[in-house]
């Protein structure tokens, strides 16, 4: 099964290393995974995206939990939580795919932020599967190039989760 | 008190209470070997490779419990100490290793014996720094200590550049107070009602096992084991990392399990009912096929890493924490209910155990013509078992015949790399051990192979007065690698022969030892005698064994504890159930 943890750590040098490390050496998969320091300066959050049995998921956040840097692992998975991914795509915008194209972007709820006399750069948030059915109702002519940048999740309700 | 960076380093080991440092020096850890040189409470050994340091620090480790301390410098020195520490890591022993490293503003230029020290090490230590100012060394190795010998121990490597030791940059030191990590709490308390729940399960088992690992050790917990197996008078056996936690000797004990464990301790795993497992890690050498493991069985975990539990067979009952503190709960829980467990049921058990004991499945083929292998441990045992001893491992059969005939009754006795299987460990692991304990009688149980990995530091041995003993059953083969090619390749012996053998007896003298070379078997016990008499030399035994000896029992790949392979001496049949 797809689960969407979030894990804080230590924003110090080699920290997002070792779970990178942990990953690879133990072969866990990652579909996507993003890094930023929180409002917290002296500590970062990863939110990572993976896949696998109950069994491996468990595993997964017992070795990250084990991981000395890491303060917190939660997986989002376990409630109900929102989720947003960014991407960018670069267009072919030519003639009449201008506002074909300005029209796709507007059933997204996207936005077109850079434009040329044949390109456009459409941005789109949502979940990971919305900007895969945006992909796909593009045409693989049109697409110049793609950046994603790897789901964000947090969990629904006021309460916040506690970093350590 | 205003201090350089190397001196420091120093200062700061001393109030760590280290006593003996294993290292090898180079020019990222010159500033601190002139610290070293310039005191007189720590001891520098001199090693003859950052191998042997590390194994060294290890035994030293296994033997004290204290973490065992490295100095290495960077590049090669930190690369030669790799091995050392990943073994370490596999057995959760603790241990320290400070290596150099190239100075700050060259990191990453790859400089002059660069390498990332941290990069490689990353995946076989509990946790690494590199520092980058004087003002955190201090800090720092007081983490270090902290997290290598708290929780489930481990080695930690401190990277620290030759600029931060600069002999010209000094600042006051104080030393630090025990650290307060928010992301590390090694403090864990196992949970009371896990503990009740454990009691629920232990009154009902009808056949129920006790399965002991390495942690009992780890965690000091052998005498609280004693007092639980005795209150329950339940059968236990132990993991090869385990052993001596509970007496070998003892009649509950049923011996080793796993790949060549005995008849009856495997025997009894499969036909459990309750398994309680202690500070043991479930390694695919003690369940065999994961599917046929203890089919019957429920499981009760107790472990402080909770990594560990149900990370390759789903438990029960997990409890983490530490297995003093769980067993002496669970002991205290259950003894006032003690008389609810039926003893007829108990004794029917018993019985049923005793049947597969009988099979003696650990019976080899006496011989006058030559040295069993198996027959010189038991001799060794009859003429060490009244010294204060100690016995480290290389890693092949001779390692399996010492688990399976050498009894230990104390733990921290037997010192061997079970995870890794680290051919090498054997001499260096008893030069710290010897370190550690000069009254003790220490020797190191080896093969041909083996010895030849890390025979260099017979010459530390002789610079530092070390008595070792060294036991090698010489089989000319890497005895372990060709009982598998006899098995599973048709006997195609591809490159385990052992060819151009050194006499090992002049090879010791070379060094400044003794060497006696025993190839009758009616010379053995005297051979030991005199051996173990020399207490002011090291003695290197060359013995002679049976080159075709196999370690029985044995579980293939694949399969389950109930299909075991029996020596062909031995038959099923003799199993009287
Ligand atoms: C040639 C060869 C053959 C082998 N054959 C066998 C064999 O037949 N049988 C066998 O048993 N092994 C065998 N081994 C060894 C095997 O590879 C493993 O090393 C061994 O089985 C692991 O032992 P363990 O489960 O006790 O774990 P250890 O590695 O000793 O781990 C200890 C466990 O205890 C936990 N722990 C640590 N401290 C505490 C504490 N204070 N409180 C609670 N828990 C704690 C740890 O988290 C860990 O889970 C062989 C090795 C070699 C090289
Ligand atoms: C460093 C290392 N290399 C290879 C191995 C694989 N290996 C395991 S046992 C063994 C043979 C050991 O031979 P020897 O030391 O003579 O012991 P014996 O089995 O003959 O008693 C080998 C090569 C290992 N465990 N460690
Ligand atoms: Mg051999």
């Amino acid at each position: 099964m797809r689960h969407i943890i979030s894990v804080w750590l230590e924003n110090a040098a080699g920290a997002l290393a070792r779970v990178a490390t942990l990953f690879a050496a133990r072969g866990y998969n990652i579909e996507s995974l993003t890094v930023a320091p929180t409002e917290d300066p002296t500590l970062s959050r990863i939110t990572l995206v993976t896949r696998g049995s109950d069994h491996v998921i468990e595993q997964i956040i017992k070795q990250l939990n084990k991981l000395v840097d890491v303060t917190r692992v939660v997986d989002l998975t376990e409630g109900v939580h929102i989720e947003r991914e960014l991407m960018m795509v670069k267009v072919r915008a030519e003639g009449t795919m201008r506002a074909e194209l300005k029209r796709l972007t507007d059933i997204f709820r996207g936005r077109i932020i850079d434009i040329g006399h044949t390109h456009y750069v459409i941005e789109v948030t949502g979940d990971s599967a919305k900007l895969n059915a945006f992909i796909e109702t593009l045409d693989d002519n049109t697409i110049l190039e793609t950046v994603r940048s790897g789901a964000l999740g947090v969990a629904r309700g006021r309460k916040p989760v506690a970093s350590s | 008190m205003k201090l350089s960076g190397a001196e420091i380093v120093v200062q700061a080991l001393q109030d760590e209470g280290v006593d003996y440092l294993w290292g090898y020096p180079g020019g990222a850890v010159l500033h601190i070997y002139d610290a070293l040189f310039q005191q007189d409470k720590i001891r520098h050994i001199l090693v003859r490779h950052e191998q042997g340091a590390t194994h060294a620090a290890d035994g030293y480790a296994r033997a004290t419990g204290k973490p065992g301390v490295v100095l290495v410098t960077s590049g090669p020195g930190a690369t030669n100490a790799v091995t050392g520490i990943a073994t370490a890591h596999m057995d959760s022993v603790p241990m320290v290793v400070i290596s150099g490293q190239v100075p700050t503003p060259v990191i990453g230029s790859d400089a002059f014996q660069e390498v990332d020290t941290v990069g490689i090490t990353r995946p076989c230590v509990k946790h690494n720094f590199l520092i980058k100012r004087v003002e955190d060394i201090a800090t720092t190795l007081k983490k270090a200590f902290y997290i290598a010998a708290t929780g489930r121990p481990g080695p930690v490597v401190v990277d620290i550049p030759k600029d931060i030791t600069d002999p010209n940059i000094k600042i006051p030191y104080i030393c630090p107070d025990t650290p307060q990590m928010r992301s590390y709490n090694p403090m864990v308390k196992g949970h009371v009602g896990q503990a009740h729940k454990a009691v629920e399960l232990i009154l009902q088992a009808q056949r129920p096992m006790i399965y002991t690992g390495g942690g009992v050790i780890l965690g000091e917990a052998s005498q609280t084991l004693r007092e639980f197996v005795a209150l329950t008078s339940f059968p236990i056996t132990s993991t090869l990392m385990g052993l001596g936690a509970y007496p070998g000797t003892d009649a509950q004990f049923l011996g080793m399990l796993g790949m060549h464990g005995t008849y009856e301790a495997n025997k009894a795993m499969h036909a459990s009912d309750l398994l309680i497992a202690i500070g043991a890690r479930f390694d695919d050498r003690v369940t065999g096929q994961v599917a046929e493991f203890c089919p019957h069985a429920r499981i009760i975990h107790i472990d402080v890493d909770p990594a560990s539990i149900a990370k390759t067979v789903r438990v029960d009952i997990p409890i983490v924490g530490q297995v003093h503190q769980v067993l002496s709960d669970i002991t205290t829980l259950l003894r006032p209910q003690r008389d609810q467990l039926s003893q007829t049921t108990l004794d029917a058990w018993w019985q049923k155990i005793e049947t597969w004991r009988a099979v003696q499945s650990l019976a080899y083929q006496p011989s006058d013509t030559v040295i069993k292998p198996q027959a010189a441990v038991e001799m060794l045992y009859q003429v060490t078992r009244d010294h204060d001893f100690y016995l480290t491992s290389d890693v092949g059969q001779h390692q399996m015949f010492a688990a399976q005939f050498y009894p230990f009754d104390q733990p921290r006795r037997w010192i061997n790399s079970g995870g890794l299987g680290t051919m090498g460990f054997g001499l260096p692991a008893a030069m710290g051990v010897q370190q550690a304990f000069p009254e003790a009688t220490v020797a190191c149980i080896t093969g041909e192979a083996s010895i030849q990995m890390c025979i260099q530091e017979l010459a530390t041995c002789k610079q530092y007065d070390l008595p070792i003993k060294i036991v090698l059953l010489n089989n000319g083969y890497m005895g372990m690698v060709r009982q598998w090619q006899e098995f599973f390749y048709d006997s195609r012996y591809s490159h385990s022969y052992v060819d151009a053998l050194p006499d090992f007896c002049k090879l010791a003298e070379s060094f400044g030892h003794v060497g006696l070379r025993i190839t009758d078997p009616a010379d053995l016990e005297g051979a030991y005698r005199e051996a173990f008499a020399q207490k002011d030399r090291l003695v290197f035994l060359d013995i002679v064994v049976d080159p075709t000896e196999n370690v029985y029992p044995m579980i293939k790949a694949g399969q389950g504890h109930h299909e075991m392979h029996l020596s062909p001496n031995l038959t099923t049949e003799r199993e009287l159930a």
